[in-house]
């Protein structure tokens, strides 16, 4: 064994002109494999930018030409003119918020209970949320439905759940089905269980009050943990698609993702527009990316580690 | 000691208090419509008139229905292929971008772009980058003297520029898992191998790959969840076309609940497929099992 590696250690030492040449052919290789698949990924953004540039003309040349002759903002005023892309951006923006806002409340609250309480039911319900994880999404859908279209006392409805449409066609149909989910929750309680409890003791002996121990005390301690997961519940919300599709049967309430939709089904060679509004519905996730890019990278990382 | 325990009951008042809005969603929109998802797949459910329990006949139904186990058939086809690539791909990435070189977070950075787009953004500009006579594609190919083929129209292609565009958008998300998993390798491991003289293949056969298994345990399972509830591509990219070829079960599932309103019906595609997912999550399990005896 030890004669074996002082015999490598003496090859490597005559050698090393050698390894070096070879050293530099893989520096060679990396960049050159790393730059084709970081140009492959980056192309679509890259030709769906040029495209809502161009001029409709230089569209549909043969050959294609990869830089415009001139610039011009027509797709953009074409797409919002033809349909509300600012209404649509907005619906979206408002639900993703309010679902951003509600998953950090509400997934703090949990995950800091379940992290740093003690109570009979902690593990079992615990338990019972992360298992509902694993629930595809198909199965709820439809049952879902039934429970907005059936909630009492809304929408026109009596308290048997019935003569109305319920939450059906209202952003709380979008809103209250993700207010809390197990993600959240799991993802809080994590965090908290890294989190010190000899404060939670003193803060008892000061005489402060259970929540104020939460809010004042352990909630200000995460914020590295709420930024990851109010962003990762962003790009989620902002992002969806078929729920809303579902829900929101209002041409006034759909969302942006809708809105694309339609409009790319009604435009189908109006490749100009359709780009200009891809690239709208994509802009509020770059932008936070661009700004935020480390807490995207340790939301991911983090779903990685719970496995 | 009575102080004590009348603190922890407060607490644990507290708790529950904590835990009530979380529990009630959960109730809610969880449990009710998971219980409610099997009896509803026993009636004929249709909004419009009065629920009436039907028995078994959504599932006879669904047996002899061809153009359902078409989309079943698709969909398995799209999962056996998309998932290995996928984890291939995302590996791949991973172990390349986990060199510390510089530059490499730009390259990273790069690989992770198109997670962020959504499906329906994503899907808008794949039919144009997929165009058979304008799309930059065909052109691409064209410099190197292929003809390529109209994508998404043709049923050869369809499923195939489908498998393309999700790989596309998911490879970087799995691409930070792994790089998160590769760098929880102990590095004693590939030391004491390199001095045991172990080439870069064996390495990763018998490092690389055994240290990472919980890992693609994790990839493999979300995205075969993910791929088996294919919907959101299929219904930009192509409508489920040419000739039903790229219609997923979750696709026909939404048109047959909410286009068609045969909600019961639809209900019992819904837990037939969900039924799928167990089984192929199950046997994934038994493939990452089977292989640690192997180790």
């Amino acid at each position: 064994m030890s004669s074996k590696s002082a015999a490598a250690i003496g090859v490597s030492a005559v050698r090393s002109p050698s390894v070096r040449a070879s050293r530099t052919l893989w520096n060679v290789l990396f960049y050159a494999v790393a730059i084709v698949i970081s140009a492959f990924m980056f192309l679509p953004f890259f030709w769906s930018l040029i495209t809502s540039f161009k001029p409709d003309d230089e569209i549909f040349s043969m050959p294609i030409r990869w830089l415009p002759s001139r610039l011009t903002l027509e797709h953009y005023r074409n797409a919002f003119t033809t349909v509300p892309f600012g209404l649509y951006f907005w619906n979206s923006l408002v639900l993703a918020v309010a679902g951003v806002v509600a998953n950090l409340f509400f997934g703090s609250l949990s995950g800091y209970a379940f992290a740093k309480l003690p109570f009979r039911l902690n593990k079992p319900l615990f338990r019972i949320l992360l298992a509902a994880m694993m629930i595809p999404g198909i199965v709820t859908m439809i049952p879902s439905f039934y429970v907005l279209k059936h909630f009492p006392f809304v929408g026109g409805n009596d308290w048997y759940g019935a003569g109305g449409n319920g939450l059906l066609n209202t952003f709380w149909g979008i809103i209250l089905p993700g207010a809390s989910g197990s993600f959240a929750v799991f993802f809080m309680r994590q965090f908290f269980l890294t989190l010190p409890s000899d404060m939670m003791e003193v803060a008892r002996i000061e005489g402060c009050r259970e929540f104020r121990i939460f809010w004042n005390v352990y909630l200000p301690l995460t914020k590295p943990a709420l930024a990851t997961l109010g962003i990762f519940t962003f790009q989620a919300g902002w992002n969806s698609f078929l729920w809303p599709m579902i829900v929101l049967n209002d041409p006034n309430k759909a969302t942006i993702q809708m809105g694309l939709q339609a409009f790319s089904f009604n435009h189908q060679t109006d490749f100009g527009p359709m780009m200009a509004g891809a690239l709208i519905a994509v802009l509020p996730i770059l932008v936070l990316f661009l700004l935020l890019q480390k807490y995207f990278v340790q939301g991911i990382a983090f779903s990685g580690i719970k496995g | 000691m009575a102080s004590y325990g009348k603190l922890t009951r407060h607490q644990s008042r507290t708790a529950y208090l904590f835990i009530t809005p979380t529990m009630l969603l959960f109730l809610v929109f969880t449990v009710i419509p998971v219980v409610m998802a099997l009896y509803l797949s026993f009636t004929n459910y249709d909004v419009l008139s009065r629920m009436k329990w039907v028995g078994t006949d959504n599932y006879k139904r669904l047996f002899g229905d061809v153009l359902y186990w078409t989309t079943f058939k698709n969909v398995a086809y799209y999962t056996v292929v998309f998932v290995p690539l996928n984890i291939a791909l995302s590996l791949g990435l991973a172990m390349l971008f986990n060199f510390r070189r510089p530059g490499v977070r730009l390259f990273r950075a790069m690989s992770y772009m198109p997670t962020l787009t959504s499906a329906v953004a994503a899907a808008t500009v794949w039919v144009w980058l997929l165009h058979p006579e304008y799309g930059l594609v065909n052109t691409m190919l064209g410099y190197v003297g292929v003809t390529g083929p109209a994508w998404l129209a043709q049923t050869e292609t369809a499923m195939l520029s489908i498998i393309l565009v999700t790989l596309w958008q998911t490879v970087g998300s799995n691409m930070i898992i792994y790089i998160a998993g590769l760098q929880g390798v102990p590095d004693y491991l590939y030391e004491s191998a390199k001095l045991d003289g172990a080439t870069a293949i064996g390495r990763f056969r018998y490092i690389t790959w055994p240290q990472l298994r919980p890992t693609t345990f994790l990839v493999s399972t979300m995205s075969i969840i993910g791929a088996l509830q294919l919907f959101d591509q299929a219904f930009v990219l192509t409508q489920g076309g040419p000739g039903n070829v790229t219609k997923t079960p979750v696709y026909l599932i939404y048109q047959q609940g909410f286009n068609q309103l045969q909600m019961g019906y639809a209900s019992a595609q819904a837990f037939v497929l969900a039924i799928a997912i167990l089984i192929f999550s199950l046997i994934n399990m038994r493939v990452n099992k089977s292989e640690e005896s192997v180790v």
